[in-house]
């Protein structure tokens, strides 16, 4: 029979252990909650951009605006990939789910890019960087700090770097791979193009926009909101992130805590156990004992 | 007419107004009652509203779009600081 006061300690142990997970569990709720409040806040905001956007589509189309977020002819070559993960573990598969996606659209998506060394990272998450500064990858910059604080200003300041990054010709193709957030139970990993924008083919609803004035005129406004529709995508994907992240850690530390319960369980059964087998050996003594004298 | 402003991170601001004066792109402009549709995008500066009663309100912004339709306008704006 197991030592008594092994299993005290083993005991008071995951005892302790309980309290720590299911107080966790409690924290990324409330978190969770608040992040989701965010992404309700953003999307009147994104919806009514993306509407105004699609009506202008006409403009966007028209062989004479010439887009340059649009995919170009000439190429470097290059292609980079925005990794969202977070910045804390235990959180089950959260952050090892985002760097296997991107290590196949690394291996079937970019392979002679990858062979080259011109398969570039940009990292959002401490836990990310990490793994991929393991893998050896090229990591060009690091922005775990965005968690800290994550406003739409700050986010934006990087999604203008992303564009400039673009633009600048560096960069062909940027994509963004992130857990979208479904519900507090589900994540859905995304990879996403970031850029060059795809333009959405829109007929359907031509003379739906026909009849607005546009100030200064429909191209300049085009101009001006893909970025500010692109700053939009950024923010958005890691809103999701954020949310899908204490969505993830609050599954998982429930999980740990239905264990631990568990294990407490069967540690108490058996501590009982053991203390009963000792009482009834004490017994046993103190009778045989009683019974010697007498003989 | 109704106008709602909107930023990326909240509802700043959303009724029953008289007019509302915005920095468009080409001059500032006032909006009033049965305004013909128009989608303008705003420069930096200070969106100004008269509500239902008369109060008139103050929003600074950083940038930003409009848009007007059948009396319902909707003001996309970058950020907004209420002076």
């Amino acid at each position: 029979m197991a030592n008594l006061k092994a299993i005290r300690v083993r005991l008071s142990s995951v005892k302790s252990t309980r309290q720590i997970t299911s107080a966790m569990k409690m924290v990324a709720a409330s978190k969770l909650r608040r992040s989701q409040d965010a992404i309700v806040q953003l999307r009147p905001f994104a919806a009514k951009l993306e509407e105004i956007l699609t009506g202008l589509n006409n403009a966007l189309r028209d062989a004479e605006t010439e887009n340059i977020y649009a995919a170009r002819k000439q190429t470097s070559g290059k292609v980079l990939i925005v990794v969202v993960t977070s910045n804390k573990g235990l959180c089950g598969a959260f952050n090892a789910n985002v760097i296997r996606e991107a290590r196949r659209i690394m291996a079937e998506k970019y392979p002679e890019q990858a062979k080259r060394g011109d398969l570039w990272f940009i990292t959002v998450g401490k836990k990310g960087n990490d793994l991929l500064k393991r893998l050896k990858c090229n990591i060009l910059e690091e922005h775990s700090d965005l968690w800290s604080d994550l406003t739409y200003e700050k986010t934006a300041i990087m999604a203008d770097r992303l564009i400039t990054l673009y633009l600048s010709k560096e960069y062909d193709t940027i994509e963004i791979v992130y857990n979208q957030f479904k519900n507090a139970a589900v994540q859905k990993l995304t990879a996403e193009q970031f850029l060059p924008v795809t333009v959405a083919e829109k007929d359907t609803d031509d003379n739906g926009s026909a009849d607005y004035i546009y100030e200064p005129d429909q191209v300049s406004i085009v101009r001006e909101l893909i970025p500010k529709s692109l700053r939009i995508q950024f923010y958005k994907a890691l809103l999701d992130s954020f949310a899908a992240e204490h969505g993830a850690r609050m599954t998982a530390m429930h999980q740990a805590t239905d264990n631990a319960t568990e294990l407490i369980r069967d540690l108490t059964l058996q501590y009982n156990k053991a203390r009963q087998a000792a009482i009834t050996n004490q017994l046993l003594e103190v009778v045989s004992g009683a019974e010697a004298l007498n003989g | 007419m109704k106008i709602e402003i909107i930023t990326p991170g909240s509802r700043v601001y959303s009724g029953d107004i008289q007019s509302v004066t915005v920095p468009g792109r080409k001059g500032s402009f006032q909006v009033l009652k049965d305004h013909a549709p128009i989608i303008s995008t705003l420069d930096a500066g200070t969106v100004t509203l008269a509500d239902e009663q008369g109060t008139v309100k103050h929003f600074e912004i950083t940038g930003g779009l409009i848009e007007v339709k059948r009396n319902r306008i909707i003001l996309l704006a970058d950020a907004v600081r209420q002076s």
